[in-house]
């Protein structure tokens, strides 16, 4: 819903009025210091206790968590998951919006609203949701509980809606002109479609693609009763995390989480860049 | 125009294979799954037993699944609570004042959506645990425990759908100006006043939206909350984590009863919101 919509590269994004702005009363300035006390107690102490625990060891055993050879079977597992599941997205996720902007049949908005449920349900729900249909006691004969397939089948039910939902806006707001001249002038419509429409969704693609992405990598809910959890073979970052908690190994934790961490802020960067990128070419 | 009309109307092959390959895929991704799921919940308890309602409802009817809920809701409530007058003050606070940072604080306010809930969970436990928090000892000094308590799983809750109101307000109060609140200020209007006449007419439909969303994610949470809670029987047993407990100890019948629930709530969410958005433009 909504948090693909906020991070949407397009027009809509107002710039603040410097002139509208005053400077602060004694009032809003408790408000503030109230606000920032808060904010701080409530998230920016906690993740600085995260990025602690994992410089506390130093940079040494920091490392020696990463690329002991099971933590690092998990992150290339979750890794290679969330790059492939973008990949099929960033495809099919343009299609489904073609097909919802474009095309006309009865149950259109029925699938419309169809891709706003993997949001709307909790994650552990998703999960189980798959699991009815393709869990032990699947009426169609396939299991996939602790299978590599399985996890990325969850995480693909998980970001389906990124892209579709940042895509769609473009796709609507499209100029019919250009399209008509290049028929016009001749151009099949996969040569319309590939030199004139997929160029100006490329920004839209992109963002849609990294959010998802960064889901992706953080994603726990849905794989919980998916994900085997067996090492080298079916288990990511997220739950590799829990298992390191559970141990009572707080600094192995702490280590996976800040590169999850480093993913989240990486990719709040990159969104803001392509954002300004559209906004700056108007 | 018409032209264009012409060649977007157009229907060949492809448009047909397009439509019926998103239906596909939409059908085995989202929608069979969600129809198994609906089916098991509604299926007789035991051979012979009545189907239907009163299968479902009698599943839910132990004491256990209602305290879930009840936690559940209590939990929900007062995070949303908290994040919309921190939503409604901070959003104020960054749009109509000046003051140094107030761009960092407008990015950072979004960080808790891309965290990984894993490592939200994570992060309060090594701030505020007895045994390994920061402020754990100290906090336990003046007899306050987070973790493992229900104030800990609000704070984990009020987390993960911080930016959730935030993100709606934003961009209205950006949008409306301040004009109409410089007016009535001029008018004499103390803050209050301009406040509750002015400002917060115009953001009423963002607010009660964000509400609405912020509520929803926070019924669902599951990662940040399984961190933080003990998430045994009566004893931190959220409605999510009982999902989890059940489903993993072959219970499945509740297990499904209840992930219905969650589903029905998060639906419910989606229509309040596509009603509250056609309010909004009308």
């Amino acid at each position: 819903m909504t948090e693909t919509l906020a991070a949407t590269p397009g027009p809509a994004r107002t710039t603040s009025r410097p002139s509208g702005l005053f400077g602060l009363t004694p009032t809003s300035g408790i408000g503030l210091g109230l606000a920032l006390v808060w904010f701080s107690v409530l998230v920016l102490i906690p993740l600085a206790a995260v990025v602690g625990a994992a410089a506390a060891g130093g940079w040494g055993s920091f490392w020696n968590t990463l690329t002991d050879a099971q933590t690092f079977a998990a992150l290339r597992l979750t890794v290679l998951e969330a790059a492939g599941v973008t990949v099929v997205n960033a495809v099919i996720g343009t299609v489904v919006a073609w097909v919802l902007v474009r095309d006309h049949f009865f149950g259109k908005r029925v699938l419309d609203v169809v891709i706003d449920i993997p949001f709307a349900l909790p994650t552990i729900v998703a999960g189980l949701v798959l699991l009815s249909l393709y869990g032990p006691e699947s009426p169609v004969g396939i299991n996939i509980v602790n299978t590599r397939q399985g996890i990325f089948l969850a995480l693909l039910f998980v970001t389906l809606p990124f892209v579709v939902r940042t895509v769609q806006p473009v796709l609507l707001e499209l100029d019919a002109d250009v399209e008509e001249a290049a028929a016009s002038l001749g151009a099949s419509r996969l040569t319309t479609f590939r030199r004139i429409i997929l160029p100006s969704l490329v920004p839209a693609i992109a963002a849609g693609s990294s959010l998802g992405f960064a889901r992706a990598i953080s994603e726990f809910g849905s794989l919980v009763l998916i994900s085997g959890n067996t090492p080298y073979q079916t288990e990511v970052a997220s739950l590799k995390i829990l298992k390191f908690i559970e141990g009572d190994n707080q600094a192995g934790a702490a280590a996976v989480a800040v590169l999850l961490l480093l993913v989240a802020v990486v990719t709040i960067v990159v969104l803001d860049l392509i954002s300004r990128r559209v906004a700056r070419r108007g | 125009m018409a032209d264009t009309r012409q060649i977007r109307a157009r229907k060949g092959p492809v448009t047909y294979f397009l439509r019926f390959f998103v239906i596909a895929y939409l059908a085995v991704l989202v929608i069979w799954p969600l129809w198994e799921v609906t089916s098991r919940t509604f299926a007789p308890t035991e051979r012979g037993a009545e189907a239907g309602v009163a299968a479902f409802l009698e599943r839910l009817q132990e004491p256990s699944v209602s305290y879930a809920f009840g936690l559940t809701a209590t939990v929900a409530f007062w995070a949303v609570l908290i994040n919309t007058a921190f939503g409604v003050g901070i959003s104020l606070l960054i749009t109509r004042y000046r003051f140094p940072g107030r761009r960092i604080l407008s990015v950072l306010i979004d960080l808790p959506m891309s965290v990984s809930p894993v490592v939200v969970g994570l992060a309060l436990v090594l701030a505020y645990s007895t045994g390994q928090g920061w402020f754990g000892e100290a906090l336990e000094e003046v007899g306050i425990f987070i973790i493992g308590t229900t104030p800990g799983l609000i704070m984990a809750t009020a987390f993960v759908s911080l930016p959730l109101v935030i993100r709606e307000i934003v961009p209205v109060l950006e949008e409306i100006g301040t004009d109409a609140e410089m007016a009535a200020s001029s008018l004499g209007a103390n803050g209050w006043q301009t406040f509750r006449r002015i400002t917060l007419p115009s953001i009423k439909w963002a607010v009660v939206y964000g509400v609405v969303l912020s509520m929803a994610r926070s019924l669902g949470e599951f990662g940040a909350v399984k961190i933080v809670s003990p998430g045994a029987e009566f004893r931190g047993e959220t409605a999510t984590i009982l999902i989890q407990n059940r489903y993993t100890n072959y219970e499945e019948p509740t297990a499904y009863a209840a992930a219905f629930v969650l589903v029905l709530a998060s639906v419910l969410a989606l229509v309040v919101v596509s009603l509250i958005r056609k309010e909004d433009h009308a």
